[in-house]
């Protein structure tokens, strides 16, 4: 399990986060919800060691990983993909596909065959530079890039930002079908709220750098959280 | 035509694409002589493209760009529409962290007078008055010695606005100000602000809701480069299809 707590983090003398504690349970998908500019990506980054805290705690399955580097973090089983996806363009998508590759044993260094049926288009395109793809296939790219690392927490900032209805539905398959199969958290930041009806067992919503709500998805509490969500 | 004579801003149709991503659809926008506009909406409305188009940082592809109804802003480049008088603010505060408070302001005022000008400058009577009122709007009369790096964020929010006041802008245009301060102090912004509306034009970009509720202004919401509602703030957010776009559908 992860654990967050009471995390504060700064840019220069600004507060991004305010105490912010935060659980996602294994084999569960917890969904982090919340107008623009409340803090989620920045939460995120702390998790992943991307921006240093300027207090609290994260810990992994009782381990303190607050210090960790993001190449320690990968090694333990986080993969984060970052809102924007940040794929590289120049490179194929196989080469894409193995740079994931680096954080396993290396006996284990092989791109699984599952990833192509979890995503069938990166199968057909494999000799493709990144760049060339278009902006829902690199979301798949980079969703599988992370999945290549054999993860235990995956960290998916809003997947479905800007990406074409299809390609949602296709994104939303492969994120229940991970979740069934177990063995794996998911930690997803998204203001699509149907989306995150749809997957999350749990939900967390931010406001002003602080957890406002935070609960059961299948509660009553949908109006709650929509209200939070709009203005 | 109306609209435009009376207007300090006026965007009519604007639209502006990069790479075939439409960042602003055919937006219309009208701010009245000492008005205060609220601009909100998600992700990726257009608001920081807005706010480029009017300071001539990006160039509409096409539509109009007006500034007191009769300067065509789309012709300018950047630095002369500064000198017009549109000041604008960005998110994160810069000021000279090593001088002090006054010495900050006392750059931005000398600043209007060019580099040869600055460096022979004095302070007048006049510009002392002006200094000294300037501290008054800005809440820093009490900590005017102290160094800028000692100023908490909000301060440092308010110095720079300070700053940008002292170059007497006509238009202020504001992008997040109140993102990463306390709420004593996001208070008090709204408050400031305000008060700097009663002589001059302000664009406040926030996604603060109970900021922009203090501001108590009108509201316009940017959804996908255009226009989706426009209204107090009860009212847009009493709109289903701000509702609708909040939500993500």
């Amino acid at each position: 399990m992860l654990k967050v707590s009471n995390l504060d983090l700064h840019y220069g003398a600004a507060q991004a986060l305010r105490s912010v504690s935060l659980q996602v349970p294994d084999n569960q998908v917890t969904c982090l919800l919340g107008r623009n500019g409340v803090g989620k990506t920045s939460l995120l980054r702390a998790i992943v060691g991307q921006i240093p805290a300027s207090g609290g705690s994260v810990s992994w399955n009782d381990t303190d990983i607050s210090k960790s580097s993001s190449e320690d973090l990968a090694r333990l089983g986080l993969a984060y993909v970052p809102q924007g996806r940040e794929i590289f363009p120049l490179l194929t998508v196989r080469e894409n596909l193995q740079t994931g590759l680096f954080v396993l044993p290396r006996r284990e260094r092989q791109i699984p065959d599952e990833i192509f049926e979890l995503f069938p288009v990166l199968g057909d395109m494999l000799w493709r530079r990144g760049g060339d793809l278009s902006g829902g296939q690199q979301q798949q790219l980079a969703i599988a890039r992370a999945l290549v690392m054999k993860p235990r927490l995956l960290i998916l900032d809003e997947p479905t930002e800007g990406i074409q209805p299809s390609i949602i539905k296709d994104i939303e398959r492969v994120i229940r079908l991970l979740r069934e199969r177990g063995g794996m958290s998911i930690l997803l930041v998204e203001q699509y709220f149907d989306f995150v009806r749809a997957l999350a067992d749990t939900y967390a919503v931010m406001d002003r750098g602080e957890i406002v709500m935070a609960g059961d998805m299948h509660s009553d509490h949908e109006d709650a959280i929509m209200k939070h969500m709009t203005i | 035509m109306d609209a435009l004579k009376t207007s300090v801003l006026y965007l009519d149709a604007v639209t502006v694409s990069f790479d075939g991503f439409i960042a602003l659809n055919r937006l219309s926008l009208v701010i009245e002589p000492g008005e205060m506009r609220a601009i909100i909406g998600p992700n990726g409305a257009g608001k920081t493209t807005m706010m480029d188009v009017i300071t001539g940082k990006t160039r509409p592809d096409s539509g109009e760009v007006f500034f007191d109804g009769q300067t065509d802003l789309s012709k300018l480049d950047e630095a002369s529409i500064a000198q017009l008088g549109i000041g604008r603010k960005f998110q994160k505060p810069t000021v000279f962290e090593n001088q002090t408070v006054y010495e900050n302001l006392q750059l931005a005022l000398a600043g209007v007078r060019g580099v040869l000008g600055a460096l022979t400058w004095f302070a007048s009577d006049k510009d002392d008055a002006r200094m000294k009122e300037l501290l008054e709007i800005i809440r820093l009369n009490d900590v005017r010695d102290q160094m800028a790096a000692s100023l908490s964020h909000g301060q440092k929010q308010w110095l720079e606005i300070g700053m940008l006041l002292a170059q007497d802008p006509k238009v202020l245009l504001i992008d997040e100000p109140v993102a990463g301060m306390t709420d004593s102090e996001t208070t008090e912004t709204a408050r400031l602000l305000r008060d700097i509306a009663q002589n001059h034009s302000v664009i406040v970009v926030e996604h603060d809701m109970s900021f922009v509720r203090d501001l108590d202004v009108k509201v316009t919401v940017l959804a996908e480069g255009s226009v989706l509602a426009e209204g107090s703030l009860d009212s847009v957010s009493a709109d289903e299809r701000v509702i609708e776009s909040y939500l993500g559908r």
